[in-house]
């Protein structure tokens, strides 16, 4: 079945708490070298039919509508082979 | 004057937000999130709470329930709504005011007294103080850190759209201290603080919560 990922990520200019709580977790359990973690979802759409590649102005739609808020997020729309 | 208190799955704060309605002498109206419209109420407040479980993103999904198409068509057309907190949540995703609510910095979530300090005493949900003037309202939350661009700010602060800053300590990073703005035209506020939680001496810090409501009673009565 095709399948759409949107992956949606905090712009960089926000502040990521939860990314820093990570970040943090994984300094305490040894794991160095780490700069920094941010945090975002990932959504996987399956599609009923419809070819890939012709979803996708519609799932960018749907990612600027719903998945994403344009305000504090950025999102990244792709097929999956 | 009929205020509207809509409920969402997953609303905390309905009850007190009608019931601060009644003690500032307005007659409270439950409204529900799946009804079509707002029937003939003259307010609408989006109260507090984690209305369909803040699933992705905080008030994303209740920016989407039926009634909320009535609200907004009601809000661009003047219509008095306040949100406070969830409710504030929800005003930012419907894009009725600019901006949005983030984690808490501090990662923690935050229950407590606050001062405001009222800024803007223009709106229709703020007339009943005076620009300046001192409050003491609870917070609590965990995602009420208000964030805009740059110049978005600017604008707000050059617009005098700053409705209520946080006194004191910042209880969760907001930009600029910001608890609380409103839109161009001054009647749709959004607020992070529980103005509705402070009606009463005997459940809250003060009264001082009640000026929300009042204000509205009076601008619209006085209309």
């Amino acid at each position: 079945m095709p399948r759409v990922v949107v992956d949606v990520m905090l712009k960089p200019e926000i502040l990521d708490p939860q990314g820093k709580a990570v970040h943090g977790a994984l300094e305490r359990l040894g794991f160095d070298g780490i700069s920094a973690v941010r945090q975002g979802k990932r959504f996987e759409i399956e599609l009923d039919g419809k070819e890939a590649s012709d979803a996708v102005a519609e799932i960018e739609e749907a990612a600027s509508t719903l998945l994403a808020n344009p305000v504090i997020e950025d999102f990244d729309v792709r097929v999956e082979p | 004057m009929r205020i509207g208190v809509v409920t969402f799955p997953g609303s905390l704060d309905d009850g007190d937000a009608l019931r601060a309605v009644r003690l500032s002498a307005g007659e409270a109206v439950p409204l529900w999130h799946g009804e079509p419209d707002v029937r003939d109420v003259d307010a609408v407040v989006l109260p507090g709470g984690f209305a369909y479980g803040d699933y992705l993103r905080c008030g994303a999904i209740a920016r989407f329930a039926p009634i909320m198409e009535s609200v907004i068509d009601a809000a661009r057309g003047g219509m008095p709504v306040l949100g406070i907190c969830n409710g504030f949540q929800v005003l930012c995703e419907a894009h009725l005011l600019p901006g949005a609510l983030v984690r808490n910095d501090r990662r923690k979530f935050v229950c407590r007294d606050q001062r405001l300090r009222i800024e803007n005493a223009r709106t229709l949900w703020t007339s009943s103080y005076t620009a300046g003037q001192e409050i003491v309202v609870p917070v609590k939350n965990g995602e009420g850190g208000y964030v805009a661009d740059e110049p978005t700010l600017d604008r707000l602060e050059a617009e005098r759209r700053v409705v209520a800053r946080y006194a004191g300590e910042n209880p969760n990073g907001s930009y600029r201290d910001i608890a609380g703005v409103v839109n161009e035209r001054g009647n749709v506020v959004g607020l992070m603080p529980h103005p509705e939680h402070a009606v009463d001496e005997l459940t809250g810090p003060s009264t001082d919560g009640l000026g929300f409501f009042t204000s509205v009673l009076e601008s619209v009565v006085g209309a």
